[in-house]
């Protein structure tokens, strides 16, 4: 996916860290101010959050994530006793321990110039400090209630409840960040967050409750003892995130291939996967449809391998239809091999197929962003681009679809905006 | 499933009897039935049920290891090693449809034997079964660990003889280098069952649903990691075997250097990691092929300076593509540099002897064996000995002398199941060339323009 990282901050993601680093002087000011309240508790749990900092793993589509960071930081939000003694620290301490964690943890990655994404670390800060200053004023009740009866289950309620409800404003404030980000509709990226964030969050959540509680009865033996288990799965994650990462450079990659072997002009695989994804974004696709067109626009001419010889200048716009659907066809068939990627290789074999036929929504994409690359190509010339987009209304919607045109118009107009 | 050999019939029968008696011995002793928690042992025995009916598969050929036994351990803990022994035979239940009886017994088996021994080490290194309390922690650390070691060594000698019995020696390497390398992640999941210990006393049950959770969520993780892992391997052979269809005659040849090559790394003893990179490094090292123009292949006699230089530069057009592929890193220079002779008469650079990166020297070798042993259009694939002989005789002028050996060696154990004999070209359709870069014994001819 293009990740447009190296454009600087957009305005939300200034205001969160603007909010977070607010907090975090705030936090650190009233507990000098104070007095660090158990400090050996403070400071092991301080300890956890620096190396779930440390080892904080990037998720799919450039997901900053820490759960063994984020989990420690809900366990110290929710604690209420340790080893039987009542925990007494105030939601500001909570957030001093929480920024000083997470600080510490990311100075090595810094030092071997690594630099966080300061958005996803404000991001972590702010929802553990929506959930201390939603839960600490209860504290003290909740533990009496559970030392008093032995009933622990109010407690276990509405640690669940806030945290649930933590969760789901981290979802919304990420959306509303990456909408932002990347130009999608909101209600999409709400529902690609919540798909990201559902599983992984689930185990955070787990794991800081289980912490708070296992602090009752194991004392700061939870620590370590909880640490392990966290670490496995964040190792689980980490595997997950590295092959998908890998799977996508080496699809880019190998899609290079038709562009040394001189079927198609240097850059247009690359080129029509970035337009095509443009479209789709504005078309509202989610993230799992993005991600097969993005495969099956890089991989749209691999059907020319086939081929005896390069047709000459490779631009399959001018082809004729026969033949460029028998490299769709080819084409198909070459991914089809795989066993796997079944969906990209019905979106690669209908890719010419007219309107009427009712090709796929990510064929209609590719079709129309192949056809605006072999006419354009790498110009970036705003009178080229918008001949172009006329020839391809020209058409009156019976070999493009009409509503991918004006999509196309308008990422094109942005992208030639910016430039 | 296929017929036991005898040696594991016995195993297993001898494994179900000990068993059987260890189960009479708990039960029978002077009042356990008595003293036993039974709600608390009830819940472990469905905790080990759920966990134990869906195991995370991994790469063990017809091991699928389960991490039920964090319940496991969380009944040593509870409710001692009579109870322990209790839970672990729940195995025999497991929800797990097509899975024979002879398995169930045999995991029902172990694991009973598995409890009793991790109880056991737990009472002898000092820990007393019950809810532990607050001043247990940290000391109970100790005789956990104890049981957790009992456990988990005892678990992974009786798998791995039956699967010793079972599969023969070969088998039996691999199976166990990957039990060590995911023994790891059994310790991290053994403390949840601490974890479900030290929960009991203030949340009883529903500690299970915490501690549950995570761990399936790993699981899940995992289950999409190794998902993708094979969706990855059948695209990336794909797109070789694509770059490859021009030539029908090289058809698979990818795959087949890529097999060769894992042959002689693995006889070299390459770690894991090393070994699947030279596996793609195999499968991607031509191609860069794809930048030659195909008359320069297709041509009859001698080539021109112009025309070799062209084939000499595929390895860095491979290079080029497959750069922006992070993780490959050592298969870079594998890539790169597989044209390279041991005399440094090779191409790009002309390195020579040890300064041909390790991946080279193994795929260089790989990929003349796989070019003599099959079919081009001038000349029928030739038989193994002619090809082994070619390379013996280009040991130490092209090839690696210790690669060479050591791919004869794996050779000689393992056999060439990839042998390829492609039929006939179907006429017209298929091209073909007249040229093999990569065959020794009909290096390409090259006139001189001065």
């Amino acid at each position: 996916m293009a990740a447009p990282r190296s454009q600087g901050l957009d305005s939300g993601q200034l205001l969160l860290i603007c909010a977070a680093g607010m907090l975090t002087i705030a936090g650190i000011s009233h507990t000098a101010a104070a007095g660090l309240a158990d400090s050996r508790v403070a400071i092991g749990f301080g300890v956890l959050i620096a190396a779930g900092e440390l080892a904080r793993l990037t998720m799919p589509g450039n997901r900053e994530v820490a759960p063994v960071s984020t989990a420690a930081s809900l366990g110290y939000a929710l604690l209420l006793d340790v080893g039987g003694r009542e925990a007494t620290q105030s939601a500001l301490q909570v957030v001093a321990v929480m920024s000083v964690g997470m600080i510490a943890g990311a100075l090595p990655h810094v030092a071997v110039g690594r630099p966080p994404r300061l958005d996803a670390m404000a991001r972590r800060l702010l929802a553990g400090s929506l959930l201390a200053f939603a839960y600490r004023p209860f504290a003290h009740s909740l533990y009496d209630i559970a030392r008093t009866t032995g009933d622990w289950w109010p407690a276990l309620g509405v640690m669940a409840l806030l945290i649930a409800v933590m969760l789901a404003a981290d979802v919304l404030i990420a959306a509303a960040l990456r909408a932002e980000q990347v130009r999608t509709a909101f209600g999409v990226a709400v529902r690609d967050e919540f798909r990201m964030a559902a599983p992984l969050g689930a185990a955070v959540a787990a794991s800081g409750m289980l912490l708070a509680l296992a602090s009752h009865s194991m004392d700061l033996t939870a620590l370590p003892a909880f640490a392990a288990p966290l670490l496995v799965t964040q190792v689980a994650f980490r595997k997950y995130a590295g092959i998908r990462a890998t799977y996508l450079q080496t699809v880019r990659a190998l899609s290079r291939v038709t562009e040394v072997g001189g079927y198609v002009e240097p850059g247009h695989s690359r080129r029509v996967s970035q337009l095509s994804i443009a479209i789709g974004r504005e078309l509202g696709l989610s993230e799992p449809q993005l991600l097969e067109l993005e495969y099956a626009a890089l991989m749209h001419d691999i059907g020319q391998l086939s081929l005896r010889d390069p047709i000459p200048g490779g631009a399959t716009v001018l082809t004729d239809p026969v033949q460029a659907r028998r490299i769709a066809e080819l084409g198909a068939e070459v991914i089809r091999q795989t066993g796997v990627l079944h969906g990209v290789a019905d979106i690669v074999r209908r890719q010419c197929d007219p309107v009427g036929e009712a090709p796929p929504i990510a064929s209609r994409i590719i079709r129309a962003a192949n056809a605006f690359d072999d006419l354009v190509g790498a110009s970036t010339d705003r009178d080229r681009a918008a001949a172009a987009l006329d020839r391809l209304r020209l058409d009156g919607g019976t070999e493009y679809d009409a509503a991918v045109v004006d999509a196309m118009a308008r990422v094109v107009d942005r992208l030639m905006t910016r430039l | 499933m296929r017929e036991l050999p005898w040696p594991a019939k016995v195993y297993s029968v001898a494994l179900n009897l000990a068993a059987v008696f260890l189960l009479a011995h708990c039960v029978l002793v002077a009042g356990w039935m008595d003293r036993v928690e039974w709600p608390t042992l009830l819940v472990l025995a469905l905790l080990f049920l759920v966990c134990e009916s869906v195991p995370t598969l991994l790469n063990v050929p017809q091991a699928a290891v389960s991490v039920s036994y964090s319940a496991a351990l969380a009944a040593v803990v509870l409710v001692g090693p009579e109870g322990a022994a209790l839970v672990g035979l729940m195995a025999v239940l497991s929800v797990r449809p097509g899975l024979p009886l002879v398995k169930r017994l045999f995991n029902g088996a172990q694991f009973v034997i598995c409890g009793y021994a991790a109880g056991w080490a737990f009472e002898t290194a000092g820990g007393v079964p019950g809810l532990p309390q607050i001043t247990d922690f940290p000391g109970i650390l100790i005789p956990y660990g104890a049981a957790t070691a009992a456990f988990v060594v005892i678990n992974v000698v009786l798998t791995a003889t039956i699967l010793l019995l079972v599969g023969g020696v070969g088998r039996h390497q691999v199976a166990l280098r990957s039990i060590f390398q995911f023994l790891g992640s059994y310790v991290g999941y053994a403390t949840f069952g601490l974890l479900i210990a030290g929960l009991w006393a203030t949340v009883q049950s529903i500690s299970t649903v915490l501690v549950l959770l995570p761990l399936f969520v790993a699981r899940w993780a995992l289950g999409h990691y190794h998902a993708e892992q094979r969706s990855y391997d059948a695209t990336i052979a794909a797109l070789c075997q694509a770059v490859e269809t021009k030539d029908y005659y090289t058809r698979g040849h990818c795959t087949r250097v890529s097999a060769a090559s894992s042959m002689i790394a693995e006889e070299i003893g390459m770690g894991t990691e090393r070994l699947r990179a030279i596996r793609y490094a195999g499968m991607l090292h031509d191609v860069g092929k794809l930048g030659v123009p195909t008359k320069v292949l297709q041509k009859e006699g001698k080539l021109t300076e112009e025309e070799f230089a062209a084939i000499q530069l595929h390895p860095m057009r491979g290079l080029e593509i497959v750069r922006g592929i992070d993780f490959l890193d050592e298969a870079f220079a594998g890539i790169m540099h597989h044209h390279e002779r041991h005399d440094g008469k090779g191409y790009p650079m002309g390195l020579a002897g040890l300064e041909i990166p390790e991946f080279a020297r193994i795929i260089a070798v790989a990929d003349a064996f796989d070019s003599m042993t099959s079919d081009r259009a001038y000349r029928k694939a030739k038989p193994l000995d002619v090809a082994v002989a070619e390379l013996l005789k280009n040991a130490g002028t092209q090839f690696d002398p210790i690669m060479v050996s050591n791919f004869i060696k794996a050779l000689g154990r393992d056999g060439w199941p990839l042998a390829q004999t492609a039929p006939e070209p179907p006429g017209e359709l298929a091209e073909t060339t007249v040229k093999d870069h990569d065959d020794p014994t009909m290096p390409i001819q090259v006139v001189s323009e001065r």
